[in-house]
């Protein structure tokens, strides 16, 4: 301040900027500050790059197949970890290494397409309720409000219970269930940018809706929607992982994180080793606590303060 | 003020009525039908036919929605498909524990998480901020059986302190007992619901903190304690209380798997037991019942947020 302040003294015209920079270097725009990771940032990708990894090569490295037995012979549970068995076995004697990693594949699969699908939903009916007349956005947003005042575990549970367990009824209740949020989020962004300027410009200009659509909303809606699709990866896992645990996501002898926490809950009373329970538990925790650690990062560059709503 | 307030009971009112819907329609869409699953398949068809119009599944569908309607909120919630017995019977055996849990988990869980946040509130930024913003986003992003199953090694394995399993009822247990009972549940619970209530209300108090008539009250001089007990708190109470209000909510559904967890019998077992043997009647009642409870706390969190502000109080 009291720099600029001696200059304006001295002479009457004074650019706000640092005397070392001259006009001809100033670009056009304020400079974009590039993306960098923060070490938490890397910390996070690192983890999920791990777990992504397995989740896709899984069925080539794990040791085992899901159900197979390390130890035919010595049938026993609950076995203590050993060259082998690098997690020790299961309640049925099954290998952990390799139920974790088989497990991954789908508790990530599952999660990741039931966000994918919570977003087509929500996006299409979001932005389409922004910008259709009053009264189907009124309806719409009644009927989704309804569905956000529910408890998400109980409205699963009901469906489970109607329609039984299978991999497709879970991923599509996940993707309904959470479409209400991203409904929300897509129509509040939508209404908000359709009233700025450039929309309206394009309008006078006398553009069609979905070049509207396309070239003017959707670029401006796109980067507070991504790093809301990681939080909501990380609602839609635990989900998942509850509904497992409580027995009625993924069915056994399917492994999956969640529900192998639920068969290996003995294992707190009567084993001889905890990693059958705690192996999963933590697998869960690292991989959400990973895109958390992502997505602070990405809000943080993008300016919103998502990772708050948490 | 009070034409607000009723709207936004109608607005509640509204959605009990499309969440009786979604209960009823969802338990409805299955195939087969109460009788023929409470029959089994050697019943007759005049058996089942007798045994529907017993039960009222022989009426349209709007009146056997009507007549559920009627019977949850007469206390008459039909009979279980699975035990034969009344649900509202099965539903009293067990609603103290859960009513005992809850309450504990509340009394003991929200004062601390309370002053925990608004601590952090007061010196933001600080070591002590960071580490617990910290622990909360890590709870937050952790399932409930993992918070379950660390707490159970430390306190159950490493201080042998409480029960791992929940065995058996409450009744006839002294206080030593009963404390070992409910120690773990409430605790996981606690914890479950503290990892919410302190990043919310430590963003509460922060936001009060952050408004220009605390900026004069220190630029005044007035000494910190003063600013917060005297400024800040009484402005928050309302965001507190709201704040509150959605974590009991939370509390509906973290119960769920927290007592799934423990084996502990109360209504959440029942439930998930009723999914696990398709007991539609025992669902539908109990669904209700916890969609209920969920949706009057969210309505109170709901109006104690605009009674509290000025600003959702008279929009522009």
């Amino acid at each position: 301040m009291s720099k600029s302040k001696s200059k304006l003294t001295q002479d009457h015209f004074v650019a706000p900027y640092d005397d070392s920079v001259s006009f001809d270097e100033l670009p056009d725009a304020p400079p974009r500050s590039k993306f960098r990771f923060s070490f938490t940032g890397w910390l996070g990708l690192i983890i999920v790059c791990f777990w992504v990894t397995i989740a896709i090569t899984g069925p080539f490295i794990a040791p085992y197949g899901e159900n197979d037995l390390p130890f035919p012979d010595a049938y026993s549970e609950f076995q203590v970890p050993q060259p082998g068995a690098w997690l020790g076995t299961d309640v049925t004697d099954r290998d952990i290494l390799s139920r974790l990693i088989y497990g991954a594949g789908r508790t990530i699969g599952i999660a990741f397409l039931a966000t994918t699908l919570a977003y087509i939903i929500g996006v299409i009916l979001g932005i389409g309720a922004a910008i259709s007349n009053p009264k189907v956005d009124m309806v719409i947003s009644r009927i989704n409000d309804a569905i956000l005042s529910l408890p998400t575990i109980m409205l699963g549970l009901v469906v489970v219970a109607a329609i039984g367990s299978s991999i497709p009824v879970l991923i599509s209740t996940a993707g309904v269930i959470y479409a209400s949020v991203v409904f929300r989020l897509a129509r509040a962004l939508g209404q908000e940018i359709m009233v700025m300027d450039f929309v309206e410009a394009a309008r006078v200009r006398g553009e069609g809706l979905w070049w509207i659509i396309t070239k003017e909303i959707w670029p401006n809606a796109a980067m507070p929607l991504m790093t809301d699709f990681g939080l909501r990866l990380i609602y839609v896992i635990l989900f998942v992982s509850s509904l497992s645990f409580l027995g009625l996501g993924v069915q056994p002898p399917q492994a999956d994180w969640g529900s192998m926490v639920r068969e290996n809950l003995g294992a707190l009373q009567y084993g001889t080793s905890i990693i059958p329970v705690i192996a999963p538990a933590i697998a869960i925790a690292t991989l959400t606590v990973g895109i958390n650690l992502i997505v602070d990062d990405v809000s943080a560059y993008s300016g919103g303060k998502l990772s708050k709503r948490l | 003020m009070l034409s607000l307030i009723i709207k936004r009971l109608g607005i509640g009112l509204i959605t009990v009525i499309a969440v009786s819907l979604i209960i009823f329609l969802g338990t409805k869409i299955l195939p087969g039908d109460a009788a023929q699953i409470r029959l089994g398949q050697q019943a007759t068809v005049e058996n089942i036919a007798a045994f529907r119009a017993r039960l009222g599944l022989d009426q349209p569908y709007y009146m056997q929605y009507l007549n559920w309607l009627y019977g949850f909120f007469t206390g008459d919630m039909g009979t279980s498909l699975a035990s034969d017995k009344p649900i509202t019977e099965l539903i009293y055996d067990r609603y103290e524990n859960t009513l005992y849990v809850s309450t504990l988990t509340a009394l003991i869980g929200v004062p601390i998480s309370l002053a925990l946040g608004i601590f952090a509130a007061m010196f933001p930024g600080s070591l002590y901020d960071r580490f617990l913003t910290m622990i909360s986003v890590s709870l937050v992003a952790s399932p409930e059986f993992l918070t379950a199953t660390i707490l159970v090694l430390i306190f159950v394995f490493g201080i042998g302190w409480g029960n791992a399993v929940v065995v058996g009822s409450i009744e006839g247990k002294g206080f030593f007992e009963l404390y070992r009972h409910f120690a773990m549940p409430i605790t996981t619970l606690c914890f479950v619901i503290a990892s919410q209530l302190i990043r919310m209300s430590r963003a509460a108090v922060l936001n009060v903190m952050n408004s220009p008539y605390i900026e004069m009250a220190i630029l005044k001089g007035v000494p910190r304690k003063r600013i917060i007990f005297r400024h800040a708190l009484l402005n928050a109470i309302g965001p507190i209380v709201n704040v509150v209000a959605l974590n009991l909510a939370y509390l509906v559904t973290g119960v769920i798997v927290v007592e799934v967890y423990f084996g502990y019998p109360g209504l959440a077992t029942l439930i998930v037991q009723g999914v696990q043997t398709r007991d539609f009647v025992l669902i539908q009642g109990l669904g209700m019942l916890f969609c209920l409870t969920y949706v009057i706390l969210m309505l109170i969190a709901d109006i104690a947020a605009f009674a509290s502000n000025a600003r959702l109080r008279h929009p522009k």
